[in-house]
């Protein structure tokens, strides 16, 4: 196919986009304008119901908990997945020592940046009830800060506070958090993943009862987890095993 | 705001395209991270700052950072192999 054909068809293409482009463009609902019955009725009920004034929390983590257990350990399984199939790399070394190429300027603000992303990672872990964010988001945004000790320093800094065994038993102990959360529901005599714990005042971090909780353990597990991901990915470059 | 929000979408059909349109796998992962963090722009405008938020760290960081990594896995490979051919 030539250069000619080829603008021929972007041009047939673009013109069927551009058609129902505008007629999408047209139809657009006005903004703020919400179509469905169930998200007005969640967001009048879930600050009465479980004082949670983020109400994507109240249903990640309480109405449809049982759901995001499942989401957290397809994230678990593929973790240990990665890690399996890219596990013990023959050492050959001598290979890459991938931060020659990063100047000085680089390594300082990335170690300055290093203290203010995590303490927002952990703001948005332990703050999902009350705003946006929540234990998914904080948990990568923590993951972010470590990557930027690699930056800041070299592997071998990052090796030390990656591969250290405690990483591997947090990640197991955020995802099994989760699930002990919710078996501890039937331990008092509730169906499982029953909100029990005392729900506190609206707009107190410690309220919402036990959507924080299982916030805070997402975080962990996620925050862990991506750590090893990148750990086991770097790992596996430096180390040039031949297949 | 109709208006703001079609230029929004027809800003994010553009990029995708540029994405497709890019030929370097280095300066493709860049224009992905770009067209992630203007999805998170898109939900951020439509009332979802969850999604927003998910969309920036995985979007914008997380999914550039391992396509980077294994583009620099391939390239050593690659590097490896020609020195050895080269003896």
């Amino acid at each position: 196919m030539n250069v000619k054909w080829r603008l021929g068809m972007f041009f047939i293409a673009g013109a069927f986009f551009l058609f129902f482009y505008l007629i999408a463009a047209k139809n657009l609902p006005p903004w703020g304008h919400y179509r469905g019955p169930y998200g007005d009725v969640i967001s009048s009920l879930s600050v009465y119901q479980r004082h949670a004034t983020d109400v994507v929390n109240a249903i990640d983590y309480d109405y449809r908990g049982f759901d995001t257990l499942g989401e957290e350990f397809i994230l678990f399984t593929s973790i240990i997945g990665v890690m399996l199939l890219l596990r013990d790399p023959k050492l050959k070394g001598g290979a890459a020592e991938s931060d020659e190429g990063l100047s000085k300027t680089v390594k300082v603000s990335a170690g300055g940046l290093f203290g203010i992303t995590l303490i927002f990672g952990l703001y948005v872990c332990t703050h999902g009830q009350l705003t946006p964010g929540g234990g998914f988001q904080g948990g990568v945004i923590v993951a972010t800060a470590f990557m930027l000790v690699y930056i800041a320093e070299n592997l071998k800094r990052f090796k030390a506070i990656a591969s250290h065994p405690l990483m591997e038993v947090l990640e197991a102990l955020g995802a099994a958090l989760y699930a002990l959360v919710g078996v501890s529901a039937l331990a008092v005599g509730l169906p499982f993943l029953t909100n029990w714990i005392p729900l506190g005042t609206t707009g107190d971090v410690l309220s919402s009862g036990t959507i924080a909780v299982i916030s805070a353990s997402v975080g962990l597990e996620v925050a862990t987890g991506f750590i090893l991901l990148s750990y086991t990915y770097l790992q596996d470059i430096v180390s040039g095993r031949e297949e | 705001m109709k208006i703001a929000g079609s230029f929004l979408l027809l800003l994010i059909a553009v990029s995708g395209f540029m994405v497709v349109r890019t030929r370097d796998v280095t300066a493709q992962t860049l224009a992905l991270s770009f067209y992630g963090l203007l999805l998170a722009v898109m939900f951020f405008f439509f009332q979802a700052p969850d999604v927003a938020l998910s969309q920036i760290v995985v979007g914008a960081v997380a999914l550039p950072l391992i396509i980077m990594l294994a583009i620099a896995r391939m390239k050593h490979k690659e590097k490896t192999k020609s020195s050895e051919g080269g003896q």
